[in-house]
């Protein structure tokens, strides 16, 4: 075991983690890490944990034991200031989350200026600097529900970047979009990904996955299965339990038998 | 109506006389509509002979007696219910989301308080509680409503009014999905700020229409303050109508009390249908 107090080399180390929702144990002792600028992809099939994991990175779930160090930092330490930890991990969920009370503009704006406690103009500024960035500026005063899904998903991503996160994760970010809308969202990620954005995504996107992750983390049954460079956990698998995901979601009318 | 069940059977084609009363379902649905007719039309006769129209105008509907309403049923009676009902409904808001944060609360305690409190005011006739409000001063010696007699009346009605508040704020509070309060937590948000800044003004917009309702019905419980034994400056719609109409020996400023009471509660609940369309609709 790596010494806590070891130089931050991780963005973020998992160590250990257990969840279990009553007596269902979903997670059952992940080890894995995160390098600065690294794109992991985590697949695995509906059930394995991958999306409790994510949520567990940032404490939306409060993990049962183990550690989450963010930076070197113990999130899961009692003493741990849990909202300021936040704030370096940005999020993008499956349903976008947007707030619809609020314009698209107000959306980004609104945790810089309450979180961050950044002025009005500063706030805007870096709002419309990263809706630009994900290609939604033209819709700065639309409200959430004018926009397409893949619209929306992509505010949300500059939702989350406008608070300079260290870390972002995306948590199925297109499995609620229609499927010709895809692409933009892949697209934006993919730019992040090369811009050195340090990335944990749980993704059915196999091809996205072989093309813009460093690593990929095959899941199942709450255990990690197969950890590996993008090439080989999806090219060439080394666990029967992989291959036989693998073929499932890249030829769905295949069946094992 | 029976017509409309009828003509909602297209199950025996036109002319097969079904059940051997050799009528088609045609013909019976026109009998059944003129007997609806012919039913009204005597009951309207009815009314019109029997009734003496000369008396009931006498008592319901004097025009020297509804002048004598003017301008006080305005100046006075209706600014007064409005104090009223504005004042409880505001505070009614104020505790119902305080008594609905409770009932959602993590801590045990808070949630049996308000949940004591809405069960007890939601089952106890409002007028009950107004008259209980009539004993307090001997039940808590030295202690007096604040606001005099306006703040017995607002007092009695955000009382009922928060009761249901609650509820219906706590229906709107969970009404917010799940993802919006994980949003704003994992942007660094505490939980009281994101409370304030992003579930309270989405579950407020939710209970509009049925907040405006619940002022509609607070307007009406107003009414109870009569029992409150207010006289002069503070008299409201039906303390005012009550009293004309025992000094005239005549009906008819309570008549123009109700006239009064329409003026408001019909458009407001055009405006609550409204809004619940276009809610409809935004979402």
């Amino acid at each position: 075991m790596v010494s806590p107090a070891s130089p931050v080399t991780h963005a973020v180390e998992i160590r250990d983690l257990h969840k279990s929702f009553g007596p269902l144990e979903v997670l059952k002792g992940i080890d894995f890490a995160v390098d600065p600028g690294q794109v992991v992809c985590v697949i695995g099939p509906s059930g394995s944990g991958k999306s409790t994991l994510l949520r567990c990175v940032n404490l939306l779930e409060q993990p049962t034991s183990g550690k989450v160090i963010l930076e070197g930092v113990e999130l899961t330490h009692r003493d741990v200031d849990i909202d300021a930890a936040r704030r370096r991990v940005g999020m993008v969920f499956q349903q976008f989350n947007l707030f619809p009370h609020m314009t698209v503009l107000q959306n980004v704006m609104i945790a810089q200026q309450r979180v961050l406690k950044r002025g009005r103009r500063e706030a805007e500024r870096v709002a419309r600097e990263n809706l630009e960035k994900v290609d939604v500026a033209v819709k700065c005063d639309d409200y959430p529900g004018q926009l397409s899904g893949g619209q929306q998903q992509r505010v949300a991503i500059a939702r989350a970047l406008a608070m300079s996160p260290a870390l972002m994760l995306f948590d199925e970010p297109t499995s609620a979009l229609d499927p010709e809308l895809v692409g933009d969202v892949l697209a934006v990620m993919r730019k992040l990904a090369e811009e050195g954005m340090t990335m944990l995504v749980v993704t059915h996107e196999m091809a996205f996955a072989r093309d813009v992750a460093d690593r990929v983390v095959f899941m199942d049954g709450g255990v990690i299965v197969e950890d590996g460079p993008a090439a080989q956990v999806i090219g060439a698998p080394q666990h029967e339990r992989t291959r036989s995901f693998l073929r499932r979601v890249l030829d769905p009318t295949h069946t094992d038998v | 109506m029976t017509d409309k069940s009828t003509a909602a059977e297209p199950s025996a084609p036109a002319g097969a006389p079904p059940g051997g009363t050799g009528l088609s379902p045609r013909q019976k649905q026109r009998i059944s509509r003129t007997l609806q007719y012919v039913v009204l039309v005597a009951v309207v006769v009815f009314l019109l002979l029997r009734i003496e129209w000369g008396s009931l105008a006498a008592n319901f509907a004097k025009p020297e007696v509804a002048a004598e309403t003017w301008p006080d049923v305005f100046t006075v009676a209706l600014k007064n219910t409005i104090i009223y009902s504005v004042g409880g409904f505001v505070f009614a808001f104020l505790f119902g989301l305080l008594f609905a944060l409770m009932r959602l609360s993590s801590v045990a305690p808070y949630r049996w308080i308000s949940i004591a409190y809405i069960e007890i005011f939601r089952g106890l006739p409002a007028l009950l509680i107004f008259l209980l409000i009539l004993f307090l001063p001997l039940a808590l010696p030295g202690f007096e409503v604040p606001g005099g007699t306006y703040g017995q009346g607002i007092l009695g009605l955000t009382i009922v009014g928060s009761a249901y508040m609650a509820e219906t704020l706590r229906a709107g509070l969970q009404a917010v999905p799940r993802g919006q309060m994980e949003a704003a937590r994992s942007l660094g948000m505490s939980h009281t700020r994101a409370m304030v800044t992003i579930v309270i003004p989405q579950a407020v917009r939710i209970v509009i229409p049925p907040t405006t309702n619940q002022f509609v019905s607070l307007l009406k419980d107003s009414s109870l303050v009569l029992f409150l034994g207010v006289t002069g400056d503070y008299v409201e719609l039906t303390k005012f109508g009550n009293d004309l109409a025992s000094t005239y020996a005549n009906a008819t400023p309570i008549l123009v009390v109700g006239v009064t009471y329409l003026l408001v509660t019909i458009p407001l609940g055009y405006l609550a249908n409204r809004l619940e369309k276009r809610q409809g609709k935004g979402r």
